[in-house]
């Protein structure tokens, strides 16, 4: 017998606040969270890119000294938002071999890894902390969690670029339909407002320069998108057998219906022109759902804010949805987040599920001039949803030419 | 100037303090590293190496594993510099 899998528990630290429902809430208001790095490193860099979508509440202020010292910046917002997600769920009573963790993350302790280097070349490999290693890790994430909540049944972490943590996500899915393990804790993280990662993006003209106007840099669909804005922060839900929700009584925000990962093996950064990876990947996705795609109500889109990628992922879903892509209400909530990468997709899949449990489709801010070749129903303020049994997907896409896909269809007891 | 035995002591136990959280009043002569702070081994070596930079001393890779107590440690420290 195949398990439904259900969303029991949700947590996030965002650039709009610093859990889920503030962050929710600010996203319904139309807010941005982007906004010019105040850091003392930054001036000595003169980057091309003087803003981010940087925590609304540094992980610092929330963790412990110690859990500061010994976990890089990715590591600390992934146990915030996972204490979070976790308490949300009730602290679920359940065997640590039937729990597991789906973790992500794009780029791994950059900061601890960069800071190791500086330090080795000041003052000698004395001074290369012996932390170092652990910290900088990409699964460190995924461990710490674990640890938090003595999960022992696999901590596995999806490393896919962009489209991380909705691969995560989508990986959860198995081996709670087969009735293996009873909660998986999923989710992804990233801390990359570092002058490296800023300089490498800006390298290669993949983010905004809107330098006067932070909060309008974002704008998905907009005619006069110029890339990227970088987000950090992370995203995490506790996913569920439904027979194990039910029997502890825990509250169910969604279903998880399903969830698809395809690669293009067309171009390291650029999508393939014709969106068919894409494409397949948002049909595997519903296939498993049971669902067709007249039956989607809602799409929260990758839709970064580049010129070729919001072209291509709207090319990708007009070859899946159709005549019916007009009927779809799409957000694009990156354009008040900035772009989490590795956290992308976690806090993506909680607005989806948040949207579908309250009815409500959040707005995409800065859209002033929809570009004419990306003709979407693009919500701009909060929309309505419809009652009864709805469907929603959020769609992720990585460098790599990663593709992935999750379905969350709303939960009737 | 050298620093007295309880000064060494009081340094040392703000650096075992801001690694680990354990009260800095718990950080005593007696106490083992390992067994009575439970004190791992890679905590171990950055508390080493802050405590070089703190007091000036070096303290080779080969001496940290006869530091056994708090007592070792601050001996170690009071004679060497």
């Amino acid at each position: 017998m195949s398990h439904k899998v259900v969303v029991t528990g949700i947590g996030a630290t965002t650039p709009l606040g610093g859990d889920a429902k503030t962050s929710w809430t600010a996203l319904l208001a139309g807010e941005s969270g982007i906004s010019s790095i105040q850091h003392d490193w930054f001036a000595k860099y003169e980057l091309p890119v003087t803003f981010a979508g940087q925590a609304k509440v540094p992980a610092a202020e929330v963790l412990s000294p110690q859990e500061v010292k010994r976990l890089d910046p990715s590591s600390q917002f992934a146990l915030v938002a996972a204490r979070e997600a976790w308490a949300d769920a009730g602290a679920p009573e359940v065997a640590p071999e039937r729990l597991a963790v789906e973790f992500a993350t794009g780029i791994g302790g950059v900061w601890t890894l960069l800071d190791a280097y500086d330090a080795l070349k000041e003052k000698g490999p004395r001074r290369v902390l012996p932390m170092t290693i652990p910290m900088l890790m990409p699964n460190g994430p995924a461990a710490a969690i674990g640890m938090e909540i003595s999960a022992r049944g696999g901590v596995r972490t999806a490393v896919s670029a962009c489209a991380s943590s909705t691969e995560a996500v989508a990986n959860a899915i198995a081996r709670l339909q087969s009735g293996e393990l009873d909660v998986v804790v999923a989710g992804g993280c990233e801390a990359g407002i570092h002058p490296l990662p800023l300089a490498a993006f800006a390298a290669m003209h993949a983010l905004s320069r809107r330098n006067n106007d932070p909060a309008g840099a974002s704008r998905p669909y907009d005619k006069d998108r110029d890339g990227f804005v970088m987000g950090e922060g992370a995203g995490v839900l506790v996913l569920e057998t439904e027979a194990h929700a039910k029997a502890r009584g825990a509250k169910i925000y969604a279903e998880l219906a399903g969830g698809a990962v395809t690669s293009d093996a067309h171009h390291i950064t650029a999508p393939d022109p014709g969106g068919t990876g894409a494409a397949r990947a948002v049909k595997a996705a519903l296939k498993q759902a049971n669902a067709k795609p007249e039956d989607v109500a809602h799409i929260n889109a990758h839709a970064t804010s580049t010129p070729v990628g919001d072209i291509a992922e709207y090319k990708a879903l007009l070859r899946v949805f159709g005549d019916h892509l007009a009927n779809i209400p799409i957000s694009a909530t990156k354009s008040s987040t900035g772009h989490l990468l590795g956290g992308a997709g976690a806090i993506e899949a909680i607005f989806t599920v948040l949207a579908i449990h309250e009815r409500l489709a959040p707005p995409t801010i800065n859209l002033e001039n929809q570009d004419e070749e990306i003709p979407l129903d693009v919500v701009t303020s909060p929309r309505k949803l419809s009652d009864g049994s709805i469907l929603a997907i959020s769609t992720s896409f990585g460098f790599g030419g990663h593709n992935a896909v999750i379905a969350f269809r709303s939960y009737q007891g | 100037m050298a620093l007295s035995q309880s000064e060494v002591l009081a340094g040392l136990a703000e650096i075992v303090n801001d690694e680990t959280g354990i009260a800095a009043e718990a950080v005593q002569l007696e106490k083992s590293f390992t067994d009575d702070l439970d004190i791992d081994s890679i905590s171990m070596m950055t508390i080493v190496v802050n405590a070089e930079d703190k007091f000036g001393v070096k303290i080779p890779d080969d001496e940290v594993k006869n530091l056994i107590t708090v007592g070792d440690a601050v001996n170690y420290i009071t004679n060497a510099q």
